[in-house]
């Protein structure tokens, strides 16, 4: 497998090995980025999970006679709706609050259906190395080959958009990553010592994958999928956005940027703040996963 | 070096049969597509066009035959615009890959100054200031940085056209959105392979020695980092165009970008499967020749 530099942000490349617990906490804990990226997280994921009880409105009711109502510093505004309202009068914070259910959905639900692939497929061409590590190899490059956002969009088109279908589709996208993280671990650990020594003592192979040879690269898997969560949002983000989302039904951030910005002249809050949300929520989800990786790694001091 | 290329142009076609796999699935996955060439027709005119476009062939069968149709550059007709695809997709490619041309530009213009000047100068104000707009960079969706340019630039202070790729000014737009998407990727590449030389050896004895700390950053370290700096950005360079894809579509410019979404939403195959094509072969040449400029550029590799 020739392809060793991510495609993606560089981020990804940087090597992660394993602390000890205790310590890579405190180095997390008291980093004041981290802790702000835990915050967002936080607020976005609690807005999600209660977004019924909280958000102030039903996110679809429509009301004519309050369309475009402006946020309410502006002059115009109204408390009711503290964030405006857009083209046929629903409540964007509501919308917002609701959004952020479906982004965090795909996102993580994409992540997993990515790690259960990447992870045996590296684990297996790793440990099978020769011929099937090469066709394992020539399918990442494969997959390394189209824009992915663009396939992705054919997929989810033409097998008909829903939700699993978009999760599932992200999901293939990025899977390669762990293939190459895990690949390089099995390969390094294969020959220690300990492994050796459960293989001489009769262990069969995939207890030595299980006990001795996965839980070693775990740590590399969370930074990697922290990371990869934001990049899943942005994605799902850019599918909405061009038009196949998971239905009309369901307010997401992507789709209402998109709704939003044939009333960029007008509204400007419609494009604008769906925008800041899913800024938000990736920005937090980069600095945790990046003080994640910092604060894992033994060698900083 | 020959052995090498040998190897590299074996592994290059077997990556585009690869490809034309995947390409050749896309319609596979859409299920029936004489039902959407002919919607209200009955059965028996379905059944009959479908064994004229040889959709009744067995899978493997029409696979090798869309492999060799490709390789001529023959896709079918458009569904929708009853004209042969590829040469509908190869006139728009020329725009797509200027707007993506100018982003490059533009990024490298901007990355490669900061990138050195924050690994220089690390743990500076500027170098935590460009941290903090790399991570912004990459936390933003590049259509949605498009849209806020579009709202002040366009519509704000009514300084360049809204959309459009007609006149220079209406290019300014899309690039700039793009080349925002592409800065911070390329100025942390080039911090960190910055940061990777800056304090070799060599680079201490060029200093030590009382050359210029100018001339030591450009000949003696820029020099030996440029080499992964090309790799990544040739690595890039779907990433690049799939910003590109979702530039066009917020600016509704003409290029290969709009052409693909549009026919992807109406569901004609022919286009779809030509344009990705097109585009993943222009990945695929791409990371061709950034390994194989890899390697003549690399003396340790090439004296081998």
């Amino acid at each position: 497998m020739a392809v060793t530099v991510s495609r993606d942000a560089p981020a990804y490349d940087a090597p992660v090995r394993v602390a000890s617990g205790s310590r890579a906490w405190r180095r997390f804990a008291f980093n004041p980025a981290a802790l702000t990226g835990v915050l967002i997280l936080l607020i976005v994921v609690g807005a999600a999970l209660a977004a019924p009880w909280v958000a102030p409105h039903d996110p679809a009711k429509q009301s004519l006679l309050r369309r475009f109502t402006p946020p309410v510093w502006q002059a115009g505004g109204n408390a009711a709706y503290p964030l405006g309202t857009d083209q046929v009068g629903r409540d964007v914070l509501s919308r917002l609050i609701h959004g952020a259910r479906i982004s965090l959905l795909v996102g993580v639900s994409a992540v997993v259906v990515s790690v259960l692939l990447g992870v045996t497929a590296g684990l297996v061409s790793g440990f099978m190395g020769g011929k099937v590590d090469t066709i394992i190899g020539t399918i990442v490059d494969v997959n390394l080959s189209f824009p992915q956002i663009l396939l992705a969009l054919a997929f989810v088109a033409a097998l008909g958009p829903s939700l699993v279908t978009i999760i599932v589709v992200i999901g293939l996208t990025g899977w390669e990553r762990y293939v190459r993280v895990v690949r390089g671990e099995v390969m390094a650990l294969r020959e220690k010592e300990f492994v050796e020594a459960a293989r001489a003592i009769g262990v069969s192979r995939p207890r030595i994958i299980f006990r001795h040879v996965l839980p070693n690269t775990v740590s590399s898997i969370v930074v990697l999928s922290t990371l990869q969560v934001a990049q899943a949002i942005l994605t799902e983000a850019g599918l909405s956005f061009l038009g196949v989302g998971s239905g009309r039904a369901y307010p997401t951030w992507g789709q209402m940027i998109s709704l939003g910005r044939d009333f960029v002249t007008v509204a400007w809050w419609l494009p604008t703040l769906p925008g800041l949300a899913i800024l938000l929520t990736v920005l937090a989800i980069n600095l945790v996963g990046d003080r994640l990786r910092d604060a894992l790694d033994p060698r900083a001091v | 070096m020959s052995a090498f290329l040998i190897r590299r142009l074996l592994r290059f076609f077997v990556v585009c049969i690869g490809v034309s796999l995947v390409t050749f699935a896309i319609l596979q996955a859409s299920g029936d597509p004489i039902a959407l060439i002919m919607p209200e027709a009955p059965e028996a005119d379905r059944a009959k066009l479908r064994e004229a476009l040889g959709l009744a062939d067995p899978i493997p069968i029409q696979f090798v035959r869309f492999v060799a149709n490709a390789a001529r550059g023959d896709f079918g007709r458009s569904f929708f615009h009853r004209e042969p695809a590829f040469p509908l997709v190869v006139e728009r490619l020329p725009t797509t890959l200027a707007l993506t041309s100018f982003a490059v530009v533009l990024a490298v213009l901007v990355a490669v100054p900061v990138g050195i000047y924050s690994a220089v100068r690390r743990n500076t104000v500027t170098d935590h200031a460009a941290t903090v707009v790399v991570f912004l960079g990459q936390s933003m969706p590049v259509f949605w940085i498009g849209i806020m340019l579009m709202l002040l630039f366009a519509v704000q202070w009514r300084l360049l056209p809204v959309s459009g790729w007609d006149s220079w000014a209406s290019v300014i737009l899309p690039s700039v959105t793009l080349g925002a998407f592409t800065t911070p990727l390329f100025m942390r590449i080039v911090r960190s392979s910055m940061l990777e030389v800056i304090n070799l050896d060599y680079v201490r004895t060029a200093r030590a020695k009382g050359v210029s700390e100018w001339i030591v950053i450009c000949r003696h370290a820029l020099r030996n980092a440029a080499l992964p700096i090309v790799t990544v950005i040739g690595l890039q360079f779907g990433l690049l165009l799939g910003g590109a894809v979702l530039t066009e579509s917020v600016f509704a410019i003409p290029g290969l970008g709009r052409l693909l979404v549009r026919s992807i939403l109406q569901l004609d195959f022919p286009i779809v499967q030509a344009g990705v094509f097109v585009l993943a072969m222009t990945i695929v040449t791409a990371n061709l020749i950034v390994d194989v400029l890899y390697v003549y550029l690399n003396p340790t590799i090439r004296l081998r």
